[in-house]
């Protein structure tokens, strides 16, 4: 799979894993073969869900910090966008150009999200999870109760993304492909950052923060660093997910959603950047195609106990469970010694889910 | 006390001159300018009433919370369904009896077992892991909310509490003199002030129950070294079992008199978990004198907030956190 072969840390041209080109012919090939639906509600959806996991994968996976925060930070870039751009609500929408709204709905965003962490890295663990699910409510009551600015419980509708290019970019296609685009950057750059000085002091940090400190390292602003670069990650997919609706509410930002991202990158494995795309795709699937199986209203059940049997007993998500039946299809396979090992050193890092 | 006072005398003051500033609220017959600054003294006083008693509810189903947590080092997600499944527990109970108190020991007894069979079947076997107990009970919590919806539906409960218990009680506090020179008392409502008395009792009766008796000492000893305790001959994984009873008992008791002072309706179960995180962040994670403390501070936040700048209330309450974890990231009452 292109995760070992990505996840060793050498990476010339002849090292790239089969299953990794093909995997991303398939993804660029995708609206060839697929229906408007599938392209749209199912491909571009699941990229965008899996985006704002990444962001909360990269804070988990690598710095060992929880934040419930993320889609908190992606509903405010999304709202940015409505209230800087335009919208059919006649409330705010100060029609700003396209170019100036985007950077500036993602960089307040960010900046917020590494506001987020200035106020969760003071504390540890459970208490990182705790604080920033406060957070998410008290944004999430914020919006709902306060009309100047966010509209209240209705929102705003009609959010629409810039006809650039002689392209209208929410026709399914178009979409696709920059969600795709985003996506694939995203992917790229925390797989790239986490063999970065940064992203290997970050992932130190997370498994011995005491020792790091000793060492001169500055851990709070490490931490409050990677929640910033996460907010970029989350606020980006935010602008999309908000174009993907075309309206943003404060259900956007609900309690619901903002647990459905910690299910999503749980699910697929917070161990490496491919997990969360992975369980956006298998959410998005039970959440369109559960209904098939029994009442619709039942979903949550569905979903509660996949997360529950995962959890339970895969603690790497999907990905774990791909790891742990590999060497039974390879035997003798000369990447087993190393990956057992690998997973036995992450097994003892904080952020870790295995069982000590 | 005294050496509170002594150790923090800056706090000291500002408690107590904020206190006096309550208490001059309360006592006095407001002058007009401060009718115009502040509104009527009647909604001010109900404001504080309702805050404080709501501080008391936040109270109990906090201090379940922070017990199991503070003490065990279990991090229960799903206390917030505990109470919701609480409240529907008492009301059907209480309905088929049509004894509201026996819809009360209901709900603390069948969540007392459910809570039991939590620590048993889940906490025991991933204990000392804290991001996967968070894990499991928030898969729980996700699961018990949706079958509570399938069962209860979405529709909204009333309670029939006794009739004692309800009506309006006149407070010995004046809120206007009329032009004939005559007193008028404040109204509010007795079951709530019995809300708060419960609160208080139930408070008192922890802090009795861990410091002064032997099971108390027990599980104080059990949190600072669990090995020496059970080579001491104590049956430590029953002393746990048991206040995981008493913690998760607390939170059906708390569903029975929220929902009877408010409603019971889906999504209390996410109001109350989030109050009680709040709660016990700001008063300190273990203790349940700063859940007190934090209940207080969040239900009089709430109100006020509610009542004088209602599109920015639940800022304050952010607020409040924030300040907190600025000065004291561990919490007003919390150990390092």
């Amino acid at each position: 799979m292109n995760a070992r072969s990505l996840f060793s840390g050498r990476h010339s041209v002849s090292d790239i894993h089969p299953a990794a080109i093909a995997t991303v012919v398939v993804l660029i090939a995708y609206p060839t073969f697929a229906s408007d639906f599938f392209v749209f509600q199912i491909g571009a959806y699941s990229l965008i869900l899996g985006t704002i996991a990444l962001s909360l994968m990269m804070l988990a996976g690598y710095g060992g910090m929880v934040s419930l925060a993320q889609m908190t930070v992606a509903g405010l870039a999304g709202y940015l966008v409505a209230i800087l751009g335009d919208n059919s609500v006649e409330v705010m929408g100060l029609d700003w150009p396209w170019w100036l709204f985007v950077p500036t709905a993602i960089l307040g965003a960010a900046l917020f999200s590494a506001f987020v962490g200035a106020v969760a890295v003071r504390t540890e663990g459970i208490y990182t999870i705790m604080i920033t699910l406060a957070i998410a409510v008290a944004f999430f009551y914020l919006v709902r109760q306060n009309y100047v600015l966010f509209n209240g419980w209705t929102g705003f509708a009609g959010v629409e993304p810039p006809t650039l290019l002689g392209v209208y970019w929410r026709d399914p296609v178009p979409f696709y492909y920059l969600s795709l685009a985003v996506a694939g950057f995203f992917f790229l750059a925390v797989l790239y950052a986490s063999r970065s000085t940064f992203g290997l002091g970050l992932q130190a940090i997370r498994d011995n923060p005491r020792r790091m400190r000793a060492l001169g390292y500055n851990v709070t602003l490490h931490r409050i660093v990677a929640y910033f670069l996460s907010g970029l990650i989350a606020a980006t997919a935010g602008v999309l997910f908000v174009w993907f609706n075309g309206r943003i509410s404060s259900g956007s930002v609900g309690v619901g959603i903002v647990i459905d991202i910690l299910v999503i990158a749980v699910i697929g494995g917070i161990r490496h950047p491919v997990g969360p795309f992975l369980g956006a795709l298998a959410f998005v699937l039970l959440e369109n195609f559960a209904i098939d199986l029994i009442d619709r209203e039942r979903f949550n059940t569905v979903i509660g106990v996949a997360f529950l049997l995962v959890v339970l007993f895969s603690p790497d998500g999907l990905i774990g469970i791909w790891h742990r039946i590999r060497p039974r299809l390879r035997i003798g396979g000369s990447t087993r010694s190393k990956s057992g090992r690998v997973e036995r050193v992450d097994r003892h890092a904080a952020g870790s889910l295995e069982q000590t | 006390m005294r050496q509170f006072i002594e150790r923090h005398t800056f706090w000291a003051i500002v408690i107590a001159v904020v206190a006096a500033l309550f208490l001059w609220l309360i006592a006095a017959v407001w002058p007009d300018w401060l009718i115009d600054a502040l509104g009527r003294k009647k909604t001010f006083v109900n404001t504080l009433l309702n805050g404080i008693t709501l501080g008391g509810l936040y109270f109990l189903v906090a201090s379940g919370f922070t017990l199991v947590f503070g003490l065990m080092r279990n991090v229960n997600l799903a206390h917030g369904s505990m109470y919701l499944l609480g409240a529907y527990i008492g009301y059907e109970v209480a309905e088929a009896s049509g004894n509201w108190f026996l819809g009360l020991a209901a709900a603390f007894v069948a969540i007392g077992l459910s809570g039991m069979l939590l620590q048993v079947l889940v906490f025991r076997r991933m204990e000392g892991d804290d991001l996967r107990q968070t894990l499991v009970t928030i898969g729980i919590s996700i699961i018990a909310a949706d079958l509570m919806l399938a069962v209860w539906t979405g529709t909204t409960y009333q309670f029939q509490p006794p009739e004692w218990l309800f009506g309006a009680a006149s407070l010995p506090v004046v809120s206007v003199i009329k032009a004939s020179g005559d007193p008028v008392y404040i109204k509010y409502p007795v079951y709530r002030l019995s809300v708060l008395f419960v609160a208080v009792a139930v408070g008192i009766g922890l802090w009795l129950f861990l410091n002064r008796t032997r099971v108390g000492m027990m599980i104080r000893a059990g949190v600072n070294d669990r090995e020496m305790l059970s080579a001491t001959g104590v049956n430590v994984q029953l002393v746990f079992a048991l206040v995981f009873a008493i913690g998760a008992g607390l939170a059906g008791f708390a569903g029975v008199v929220g929902g009877t002072a408010l409603s019971i309706a889906p999504g209390e179960d996410l109001r109350y978990l989030l109050a009680s995180l709040i709660v016990v962040i700001v008063g300190g994670l273990g203790s349940v004198t700063g859940a007190a403390i934090g209940a207080l501070l969040i239900g009089l936040a709430e109100q006020f907030g509610l009542a004088y700048f209602p599109t920015y209330g639940v800022v304050l309450t952010f607020l409040i956190m924030v300040v907190v974890l600025a000065v004291r990231p561990q919490g007003i009452m919390g150990e390092r």
